[in-house]
């Protein structure tokens, strides 16, 4: 049996920690809120970037660009959307996992472009090649940081260092769940949509596509890094929160585990004292 | 009185402007665009530059760094990679921003600096000549 003292100082220790968890979680609450208000303010902009694209789509004329063309597919690039920081319960060990999963049944050469520590910190270990990673984008990435990783992306697609780029990243559903996600991200699927009215392009449908297309790989970077965000921050809370749950658990099972043990300290005390008495007499 | 119709300005960041209309005048990528109401379905590209719209009588301005407009259904929505209400605008800021792009320009390094320089310059005009609005 542990002594009191040695119990006292380990009960100190938890509720520090617990005070911790406890500050770690409320700031992640708070920040949560505001990465679900720029996921929320980014949203209007892509789905009205995508009706364009829908409807650039079905104007005369075929258009190819090198973003729409399908190629023969010998070369896969893996773009990881992680965070910086740990401490966020299963965040990016689920969606590690399943990227991990997904390039040990991928038959095509692999390689990846990390965006976040934990991500590359972790294939940084395995024998997979990277062709580019970006840390530390903060708690508020702002969308040119997104524009840098979306221009990287296409500029190796346009090279044929990938013939296919996809979207590892964590959508996020509410605070408590969050879905390890993979999107195709190049090349870019030519929506289908059905004929509508006729518009007037300025300038030509070619000319509008060519400016149209890198931008909508950058809102889609951009949004599953918010998504991320979001997710992470939420992952945390949830993590923090059954933490400072446990560490309560914990102190309550200690204390008790003191109170026996001072209780049996001072029984055995009295006990002596009176032993000792009854040897006196 | 031909009647109004709405502008709406997003961008990635966020919902910038709803507002019903009289008149606007765009950036357009070949040359200013004028949008009156019930205009036919159009897409066009955004150079960088200015945007004036008008309702009743009075004329506001906003700044936008390039990007798309799609006119529909008596709705003008401009999908800007970034902009700025010109009674938002900073206009100490941007004439700082002229000055360090001018600088740049001048010194002459290499070329994508220099389009980098040109692009930074050419958004601190917009910036400046759209500033001034009153709430």
């Amino acid at each position: 049996m542990a002594g009191v003292r040695d119990i006292r100082r380990r009960i100190r220790s938890v509720r520090n920690m617990q005070q911790i968890t406890k500050a770690m979680k409320m700031v992640s609450a708070a920040k949560l809120r505001k990465a679900q208000q720029k996921l929320g303010a980014a949203r209007p902009y892509a789905n009205q970037l995508q009706g364009v694209l829908e409807r650039l789509a079905q104007a005369p004329g075929d258009t190819v660009h090198p973003l729409l063309v399908k190629r023969p597919v010998q070369k896969v690039v893996y773009v990881l959307i992680t965070s910086d920081r740990g401490l966020c319960g299963g965040y990016n060990a689920n969606l590690i996992r399943m990227t991990a999963g997904l390039i040990a049944e991928t038959p095509q050469e692999v390689k990846l472009v990390t965006v976040g520590r934990r991500g590359r910190d972790f294939f940084r270990r395995g024998k997979t090649e990277f062709l580019a990673e970006f840390v530390a984008l903060g708690d508020e990435p702002s969308y040119n940081q997104a524009k840098e990783i979306a221009q990287e992306v296409v500029r190796l697609y346009e090279q044929g260092e990938a013939d296919e780029v996809y979207l590892m990243y964590t959508e996020f559903v509410s605070a408590i769940t969050q879905r390890p996600t993979q999107v195709k991200l190049l090349p870019i699927e030519k929506p289908e949509g059905k004929q509508s009215k006729q518009y007037i392009f300025e300038p030509s449908p070619d000319e509008i596509l060519a400016s149209l297309l890198p931008k909508y790989v950058e809102t889609q970077i951009f949004r599953s890094i918010l998504e991320g965000k979001a997710s992470e921050q939420g992952a945390r809370m949830t993590a923090m929160s059954s933490a400072t749950d446990n560490a309560k658990d914990m102190i309550d099972r200690l204390s008790l585990a003191m109170n026996r043990a001072r209780q049996a300290a001072i029984t055995k005390e009295i006990s002596e004292i009176v032993g000792g008495a009854a040897a006196l007499e | 009185m031909a009647g109004t119709f709405s502008l709406r300005i997003v961008s990635p960041e966020g919902n910038l402007l709803k507002e019903d209309v009289e008149f606007v005048v765009l950036p357009g990528g070949m040359g200013e665009l004028g949008i009156l109401p019930n205009h036919a379905p159009l897409i066009a590209g955004l150079d960088v530059g200015v945007i004036r719209y008008t309702r009743s009588g009075s004329t506001k301005h906003a700044a936008i760094a390039g990007g798309f407009v799609e006119v529909v259904d008596n709705q003008a929505i401009v999908l800007a990679d970034t902009a700025e209400l010109g009674e938002a605008i900073d206009l100490k800021r941007a004439m700082e921003a002229k000055e360090r792009a001018m600088k740049r320009l001048a010194a002459r390094t290499n070329e994508i600096d220099v389009r980098r320089a040109e692009y930074a310059l050419r958004r601190a005009i917009a910036r400046i000549s759209a500033s001034g609005d009153k709430k």
